[in-house]
């Protein structure tokens, strides 16, 4: 590879490789992010490359593997181009009717082709599938265009343009003036306007400042900066490369989890490849801006997604934050001026630098300014990652592009933000989804994960389950988060067990304030969330396990009774089969009947009863004595 | 040099102070458990948090630890506002219950009004101050204990859990731990007042080559008596095998 030396070399490069691309030559790419690679994009692939050389097809049909599309339910993707047909949940078997599809005729596989469940219609073109009619893709829309380890893919849909136009006479207040009109705020969950970073750490002094890439996403159900990484890890390069001018960082550092290999992979192509072109390194594009990123994988602490032992953690001490101020931007790695965003934060550099910061601020609410991308999970038809202006309600969300609840159940809340997050009840379903909405229900905007929860999960439960991940995820350093997230889950198990009282309520709502108030990190002081917003959405249901020693939701196994209803039971024994710890009695075509002493509630019989005679019930009445 | 107002009192200090020296400078009492005047600041014990605001009056005060928090110019802190009292003393309900034998949380908890326990006792032997660590490393330039681990599980320990040959049973970090007194009696008559803790040559060290009072409870304080009746005996055997 030849080393670039000025802008205009970088766009004759580009030139180049839009000429070496031949448009009308058919391409099929698949989808090789996390979520499709799991379905079995590899084996498509592998499938597709075999087919195109037994019909010696090769030189006449191109097979790409590209970056999340975010349809993760549907995969693997696959889209043929130039016509843009959409495929879903191809397999390796279909290699060969997809290759005689594209090579004779070009007429489309109808069975792949993806059917709206709503409106019953095949839908042809990626952008007219429901779930993505309503997205605005501005960081995600090349993930499906481009081979995240083809730099040349990245150059062709106008990838380091916005480098080249920084470095060809944008100052660095300039681009800080741009990122400050744009209302950019922090991806990774806080929302601190990004701007007002940048011209905070412009106005130090130092000689030696850093930026550094929080890829440390570890939120349970969270993977959009994953995504981004796999897909196309450029448009972050590019972000920082930007900031670096900006910023005058001379070093630059992308924090990333050692559990996300193929985002690790992607990453160190994409590093090899900006180096090879100059594009990092020594006078980048003859422009005397110096440059390097430095790759480090986290070991797998939640806790070093926050700033100060992030730093900790880079710079190989053991990775528990230390509390603020002093700020990363006055004193951070190695004590130098050090400015941290998150990948989506740099990722959306490029895109205000390239269309303007009047166009970005043209997208979303007031205060909340462009795209926000959720992973959305849970009870959901749609499963997937989504991109949307901010402003977007969470109605729009759940059954536009969510594709609304599995099974005809009933939404009960949605939980946003992380583990740290708070749930947010159906009945607030018109909530517009911008920073400060969130906050003022109780939640966060977090780094983005949505898990949509239904009718059949408890709220208690919910709340004890997220304390016992913080617990563990704690670093421990200060005393509320360490103590407090233990006791916290420990009243919540004892509610969970109706061994509650009323006098509960209270301590947890004081306990949760405390921990807030007084935390040493973000941690800490979110923790009790899930606590706080169930309290106040769902009291009720700690009540009922408190005083009726009832869980409505059917799932604390010491408040439910499993039963089989006399009338409805067939006597075909399936549930004596499957039955664990034989507490099921009954001979063939008699009426069975549960033996609740030995029942261990794994509903196992629940599962295979035919005639659904098995029945699970709470409530004190109905507990054994 | 940065002026700020402490509880109305406009005060004059150094650059670099920190705002709970200069709040003990005027007089106020800030209670701390892991703030030593000889060792770095640590701020995770989260009892001196003050009341932190700016004077335009923008945005609202948050609670910030004194110990770690540098004063600057126009800073306006309250030691002991409702809202700092609140969080001192529910902080304390909740160490009283992780370690009730403690006589110096004891104190504290009783100087904030703390009438109540409603969170199971613990008999807790550490409560993470990290002053035995920092005393260690700044103090007697050993280093030979650090904390391991995360979460529930953190504790303060030695490498592979055996005894660091950069110990010197100098039994400073017996001397600044503030939760050890009724755990560290040495091996004494079960009705001697006692103050091992205090003693620069506790007990213990003399009698039992392996003890490191900063770990679990030395063998001396397993003797069952009347001091710790929540601790059984246990076995040399069983004590390795947790």
């Amino acid at each position: 590879m030849p080393k670039l030396h000025s802008v205009q070399e970088l766009n004759e490069l580009r030139t180049a490789c839009l000429a070496a691309a031949d448009s009308s030559r058919p391409c099929l790419t698949v989808c090789a992010g996390s979520g499709c690679t799991a379905a079995g994009a590899n084996e498509v692939l592998e499938a597709l490359r075999r087919g195109l050389e037994k019909r010696g097809l090769e030189d006449k049909v191109t097979v790409k593997s590209t970056g999340c599309h975010g349809f993760c339910e549907k995969g693997p993707l696959m889209i043929v181009w130039p016509e843009g047909v959409f495929y879903n949940r191809v397999a390796p078997a279909d290699a060969a009717v997809l290759i005689a599809s594209v090579s004779n005729g070009r007429r489309p596989v109808e069975r792949l082709l993806y059917k709206d469940p709503v409106s019953g219609k095949t839908v042809l073109r990626e952008d007219e599938v429901p779930f993505y009619a309503r997205q605005q893709r501005v960081l995600f829309g090349n993930n499906g265009r481009i081979d995240p380890k083809q730099i040349e893919d990245y150059l062709r849909v106008g990838g380091y343009a916005a480098l080249a136009k920084v470095v060809s006479g944008l100052t660095p207040e300039e681009v800080i003036g741009s990122v400050q009109r744009s209302g950019l705020r922090g991806r990774g969950g806080a929302g601190f306007p990004t701007g007002t970073k940048w011209e905070a750490m412009h106005r130090q002094t130092a000689n030696q400042k850093y930026i550094i890439c929080n890829a440390d996403e570890g939120d349970p159900g969270a993977f959009m900066d994953r995504s981004l990484l796999e897909g196309n890890p450029h448009s972050v390069l590019e972000g920082m490369i930007i900031g670096a001018h900006a910023l005058g960082a001379s070093e630059g550092y992308i924090y990333v989890r050692a559990e996300y290999p193929l985002a690790v992979q992607h990453l160190r192509v994409a590093l090899h490849q900006a180096e090879e072109y100059g594009l990092l390194g020594d006078n980048i594009l003859d422009s005397g801006l110096s440059f390097r990123i430095k790759l480090v994988q986290g070991a797998g602490a939640f806790v070093c997604g926050e700033e100060t032992a992030l730093i900790a953690s880079i710079e190989g001490r053991v990775g528990e934050p230390h509390p603020r101020p002093p700020y990363p931007v006055q004193k951070g790695l190695w004590g130098k001026p050090t400015v941290i965003n998150n990948v989506k934060t740099w990722a959306s550099v490029p895109q205000i630098i390239n269309r303007g910061a009047e166009w970005y601020a043209s997208i979303g609410t007031e205060r909340s300014k462009g795209t926000m991308v959720f992973s959305l999970v849970g009870k959901i038809n749609n499963t997937g990652l989504v991109e949307v202006p901010m402003g977007v309600t969470l109605r729009q969300m759940i059954y536009e592009i969510g594709g609304g609840i599995p099974k005809g159940k009933q939404l009960k809340a949605v939980q946003i933000g992380g583990p740290s997050g708070g749930c947010i009840p159906a009945s607030l379903l018109d909530l517009p989804i911008d920073y400060e909405e969130l906050t003022k229900a109780g939640s966060m905007m977090g780094s983005g994960g949505m898990v949509v929860m239904d009718e059949d999960t408890c709220m208690v439960d919910i709340a004890r389950y997220f304390m016992e991940f913080l617990e563990d995820e704690s670093c421990g350093k200060c005393f509320p988060c360490r103590e407090g997230t233990q006791r916290l889950r420990a009243i919540l198990t004892r509610i969970c067990q109706g061994k509650g009282t009323e006098e509960d309520l209270p301590l947890l709502e004081e306990m949760s304030w405390m921990m807030k108030e007084t935390s040493l990190c973000g941690l800490g002081q979110t923790a009790a969330n899930p606590v706080q917003t169930t309290l106040r959405y769902f009291r009720d249901e700690y009540l009922a396990h408190i005083r009726e020693k009832r869980c409505p939701a059917k799932v604390c196994r010491e408040l439910i009774v499993y039963s089989i209803e006399p009338t409805a039971c067939d006597g075909c024994q399936a549930c004596v089969r499957v039955c664990a710890t034989e507490a099921i009695l009954g001979e063939k075509k008699k009426v069975h009947r549960i033996e609740t002493a030995k029942c261990i509630k794994c509903g196992a019989c629940l599962e295979v009863c035919q005639p659904k005679a098995v029945l699970v019930s709470s409530g004190a009445s109905l507990c054994p004595s | 040099m940065p002026k700020l107002r402490i509880n109305g009192i406009e005060v004059e200090v150094e650059i670099g102070t920190s705002v709970l020296e200069a709040a003990r400078f005027l007089g106020l009492p800030i209670p701390t458990l892991c703030h030593n005047d000889g060792l770095t600041p640590y701020g995770a014990c989260r009892l001196c948090v003050v009341e932190v605001g700016n004077s335009n009056g923008n945005g609202r005060p948050k609670l910030l630890s004194a110990c770690t928090l540098q004063v600057e110019d126009g800073m306006v802190v309250h030691t002991h506002s409702s809202r700092v009292e609140r969080a001192r003393k529910l902080l304390l309900e909740m160490y009283v219950a992780t370690c009730p034998q403690s006589k110096t949380i004891q104190d504290l908890a009783s100087r904030y009004g703390v009438t109540q326990m409603r969170l199971e006792p613990k008999h807790e032997t550490c409560i993470q101050c990290g002053l035995c660590v920092r005393m260690c490393a700044q103090q007697m330039m050993a280093g030979a204990i650090g904390f391991a681990k995360r979460g529930a599980r953190r504790k303060v320990s030695r490498p592979f859990d055996m005894t660091s040959e950069l110990c010197r049973q100098c039994g400073a970090c017996l001397y600044v731990c503030p939760v050890c007194e009724l755990r560290c009696q040495g091996p004494q008559a079960e009705t001697t007042l006692c103050s091992g803790c205090l003693n620069f040559a506790p007990v213990c060290f003399q009698s039992y080559d392996d003890a490191m009072c900063f770990l679990d409870p030395c063998h001396a304080c397993e003797l069952t008596g009347p001091l710790r009746p929540d601790v059984p005996v246990k076995l040399d055997s069983e004590k390795s095998a947790k």
